[in-house]
C-alpha cells in the first residue's frame, strides 16, 4: 500500500489568544499517568488555581450496552469483566444477580458463600490497587510496592480458582461454575492472618506522613448535598457523611448473616476517603473470615450444589448432560439459542468496590436483552470533578483523581 | 403467515422461535401491597397525573406525563426523601410506535426504597432537563443525547459525551448496526488522511471477527502463506514449513515430523 501522509496537526489549545485576562486552558490528559486511564481534563487556570474544569471522557468507549443487545445473556458475562477490570468478579456478580432477579432464581447456599468470598477478595484487590496507585501518584513508592505485593497473593488465589488474574468471569448466571480449589481456604486464611499487620504497615507509612497529610487533608472536600446530587455512591458517599452501604441496607446473597461495620466520615475530603478505604479492607477481612466458616458449614451439611436448578434457563450439571438425553437437549438449546427470560424489567444495584454498580435489564422475552443499561459508579465520580476541581490547585487534581478511584473501563463502558 | 418483525431493527434476533411460545411475565404486584410505596404514590398522584403504577421485583414503577417530570422529581426529592437520581436513560421503541421510553431510577436512603419514574415521548421530541434538581442528570442526559439523539431542554451543555463531538448517528438506536454505519467506517480515514485517500486506504474494517482468506497482508492465510503483495489465485500449495530455530533451542527437542511416530490406533 502506498504511504499516505497523515493530516493530524498539533493544535495549541493551551493558549487562548483572544482574551484579555491571564486565563490559561490546560489540557490534562488523556494520557496523563495519574489520570488512571483515558481521562482528559480541560482546566481553565488563573495562575495555579483552577476556575473551571471540564472532564472529557469516551476514549475507552466500546459500546457495551450495544454489545449486550446483540449477545445472549451468558455470552455477555465475560464482557462485564472489562468494565471495572480491577475487580471484575463484582461486575460479573452484578449482572448475574440482575438476570437471576429477572428470572426469579434462588442460588444454592454454597454458591452464595463462594460468590461472597470472590466479591470480598475482589474488594480487597481493588482497594489495595487503589492504595498503591494513589500513593504512587502522591509519591509514596514504598506503599505502592507493599500493596501490590499483597494484591499479588489475592490474584494468585483467584487464579487458582478461575484461571484468570484480571478478567475472571468467575460467576455464572445461577451460581458459580466450580467449587473452590484445594488449598483455597488455607491460602486465604494465611493471607487474612497477615493482612492486619500489612494494613498497619501502610498506615504507619502514611497516617503521620507530612506530605501525605498535606496532599490529603482539607483537599477535595465533597459536601453531603453535593455527593447526593451527583449520584455518588460507595466510599465517595460514605466519606461525605452518609452511611449507605447496599450490602447492609439492601442485603443480597448472605450479607445479612455476616457481621461487619460500615465505616463513614463526615469530613468529605481526600483523607476521609483514604481512611474509609483502609477501614473497609479490615471489614472485608472480617467478612472473609466469616465466609470461611460458612463454607465449612456447607461442607459439613453436604450442600454441594453450585448451580441453581432451573432447566428452562440454566444448563444441568455436567454429569446429567453426559448421561441424560433431555438435559443434553436443554443444554444444546441454551448454548446455541440462549435462555429467554420472562418479559419485564429489573434494576439491581450491588455494592461494588467503587460504589453502586447497577444493571437495568429490559427483557422482551427474547434471548437478547432489549435494553441493558450499565450504571457504573465511576461515571458520576468523574462527573463530580466538574464541580469539585474549581478552587483547587494543579497538584490537588492528582490527589483528587486518585481518591475518587475512577476506572475508565466503567466510565466509558 | 409469518410473524411480523420490524424491518428497521438491525440488532441480533433469535433465529428460531416457536410460534406458539408465549413468554412468561415478570410478576407485578399492586402498589397497595406495600405501605411506603402506596403513600409515595398517593403523594405523587395528588399533584400529577399517574398513568400506570405497579411494583415489579421490589421496585415501584410509575408512568407519568412527559411534561410533569421536573415537578415529580422535585416533589420526590423535597417531600418524599428520594434524594438520589441513580440512573436515567431511554429505551428505543421507534420500530413499535415511534416513541422513546425514558426512565429515571430514584433512590431513597432513609426509606430504603427505589422507584422508577417512566414516560414516553415521540420521536423528535425533547425531554425536560432535571439537571437543576440532580447534578447527576447533567451527564446522564448528555449520554442519552449521545446514544439516542434525545435532547434535553434547559440543559447547560447539550453535547455528546462518549462519542466524538463530530460524530454522526446515535449508536444505541435499534436502526444503528453493531459494527457501525457507513460514516463510522470512513470516520478515521477522513479525519487522519483526508477524503482523497479513501481509494488508497479503504474503509475501516469494523467487524472484528472478519477473516479474508485472500488477504496476503493480514496473516489470514494460515498454511497457505505467500510473499507480501503477491496476487492471490486461490490455487496456492499448502505450505508445510514450520518455524524452528536453527539447531533447536536449549532443552527443547527439535520436532521432526518425518521421524516422529503417528499413533493411528486410539485404543493402542
Amino acid at each position: 500500500m502506498a504511504q499516505v501522509k497523515n493530516r493530524l496537526t498539533p493544535f495549541f489549545e493551551n493558549i487562548t489568544f483572544d482574551r484579555e485576562d491571564s486565563e490559561v486552558i490546560l489540557n490534562f490528559g488523556p494520557q496523563h499517568p495519574s489520570a488512571h486511564g483515558q481521562l482528559r481534563l480541560m482546566l481553565h487556570m488563573q495562575q495555579e488555581q483552577i476556575v473551571k474544569a471540564h472532564p472529557d471522557i469516551g476514549y475507552l468507549h466500546r459500546g457495551m450496552e450495544k454489545m449486550a443487545e446483540n449477545m445472549i445473556y451468558n455470552e455477555f458475562m465475560p464482557t462485564t469483566d472489562r468494565m471495572d477490570y480491577i475487580a471484575s468478579s463484582s461486575n460479573n456478580y452484578g449482572f448475574a444477580l440482575a438476570v437471576e432477579k429477572l428470572i426469579g432464581l434462588e442460588v444454592p447456599r454454597r454458591a452464595k458463600v463462594i460468590r461472597m468470598m470472590l466479591l470480598e477478595i475482589n474488594r480487597l484487590m481493588s482497594h489495595l490497587f487503589w492504595l498503591a496507585t494513589t500513593a504512587l501518584d502522591i509519591g509514596a513508592m514504598t506503599v505502592f510496592l507493599f500493596a501490590f505485593r499483597e494484591r499479588e497473593y489475592l490474584m494468585d488465589i483467584i487464579e487458582g480458582y478461575c484461571g484468570a488474574r484480571l478478567t475472571h468471569a468467575a460467576i455464572r448466571i445461577g451460581g458459580v461454575p466450580l467449587d473452590i480449589q484445594d488449598g483455597f481456604i488455607q491460602q486465604l486464611r494465611s493471607f487474612l492472618d497477615k493482612l492486619p499487620q500489612n494494613i498497619k504497615d501502610y498506615e504507619d507509612l502514611l497516617d503521620s506522613n507530612r506530605i501525605w497529610l498535606m496532599r490529603m487533608e482539607e483537599v477535595g472536600t465533597i459536601s453531603t448535598e453535593m455527593a447526593l446530587s451527583w449520584g455518588c455512591t460507595g466510599p465517595m458517599l460514605r466519606a461525605s457523611g452518609v452511611a449507605w452501604d447496599i450490602r447492609k441496607e439492601e442485603p443480597y446473597e448472605l450479607y445479612d448473616e455476616v457481621e461487619f461495620n460500615v465505616p463513614f466520615s463526615d469530613k468529605g475530603d481526600n483523607f476521609a476517603r483514604y481512611r474509609i478505604y483502609m477501614e473497609e479492607m479490615r471489614e472485608s477481612a472480617k467478612i472473609l473470615y466469616q465466609t470461611i466458616d460458612m463454607y465449612e458449614e456447607t461442607v459439613k451439611n453436604n450442600q454441594t450444589e453450585l448451580m441453581a436448578h432451573s432447566p428452562k434457563y440454566i444448563s444441568a450439571p455436567k454429569l446429567d448432560i453426559m448421561t441424560q438425553n433431555y438435559s443434553l437437549m436443554q443444554h444444546f438449546v441454551l448454548v446455541t439459542q440462549g435462555m429467554r427470560p420472562p418479559v419485564g424489567e429489573v434494576y439491581v444495584a450491588t455494592e461494588s468496590p467503587k460504589g453502586e454498580l447497577g444493571y437495568y435489564i429490559n427483557s422482551q422475552g427474547g434471548p437478547y436483552p432489549y435494553r441493558l443499561k450499565l450504571r457504573a459508579p465511576s461515571f458520576w465520580h468523574t462527573g463530580i470533578l466538574t464541580d469539585l476541581l474549581p478552587g483547587h490547585y494543579i497538584p490537588d487534581v492528582v490527589s483528587i483523581i486518585g481518591t475518587t478511584n475512577i476506572v475508565f473501563g466503567e466510565v466509558d463502558r | 403467515m409469518r410473524a411480523y418483525t420490524p424491518k428497521d431493527n438491525v440488532q441480533a434476533k433469535a433465529y428460531y422461535t416457536d410460534r406458539y411460545y408465549v413468554s412468561p411475565q415478570v410478576p407485578k404486584q399492586e402498589v397497595a401491597s406495600d405501605e411506603v410505596f402506596a403513600a409515595d404514590l398517593a403523594a405523587i398522584s395528588a399533584k400529577f397525573e399517574v398513568k400506570e403504577s405497579y411494583i415489579q421485583v421490589g421496585q415501584m414503577v410509575v408512568y407519568i406525563n412527559a411534561q410533569d417530570i421536573y415537578g415529580v422529581l422535585e416533589l420526590m426529592r423535597d417531600e418524599l426523601a428520594y434524594t438520589q437520581l441513580t440512573e436515567m436513560s431511554a429505551i428505543d421503541w421507534l420500530a413499535k410506535d415511534n416513541s422513546f421510553e425514558i426512565f429515571y431510577q430514584m433512590l431513597s436512603m432513609t426509606k430504603r426504597k427505589r422507584i422508577r419514574i417512566k414516560y414516553f415521548i415521540q420521536k423528535g421530541e425533547a425531554v425536560n432537563s432535571v439537571e437543576k434538581l440532580f447534578r447527576s442528570a447533567d451527564w446522564s442526559e448528555r449520554e442519552m443525547y449521545d446514544m439516542f439523539g434525545i435532547e434535553a431542554n434547559n440543559h447547560p451543555f447539550m453535547k455528546r459525551i462518549l462519542m466524538p463531538y463530530d460524530w454522526q448517528g446515535h449508536p444505541l438506536l435499534k436502526t444503528y448496526p453493531l459494527e457501525g454505519d457507513e460514516f463510522a467506517a470512513w470516520y478515521e480515514v477522513d479525519k487522519i488522511y483526508g477524503k482523497e485517500a479513501r481509494d488508497i486506504i479503504g474503509p475501516e474494517i469494523r467487524d472484528t471477527a472478519r477473516v479474508d482468506r485472500y488477504d496476503s497482508e493480514r496473516f489470514a492465510r494460515l498454511g497457505f502463506e505467500v510473499p507480501k503483495g503477491t496476487e492471490i489465485t486461490g490455487n496456492e500449495e499448502k505450505n508445510e514449513n514450520a518455524y524452528q530455530e536453527e539447531g533447536g533451542v536449549f532443552l527443547v527437542k527439535k520436532f521432526d515430523k518425518e521421524s516422529s511416530k503417528v499413533i493411528d490406533d486410539p485404543q493402542r
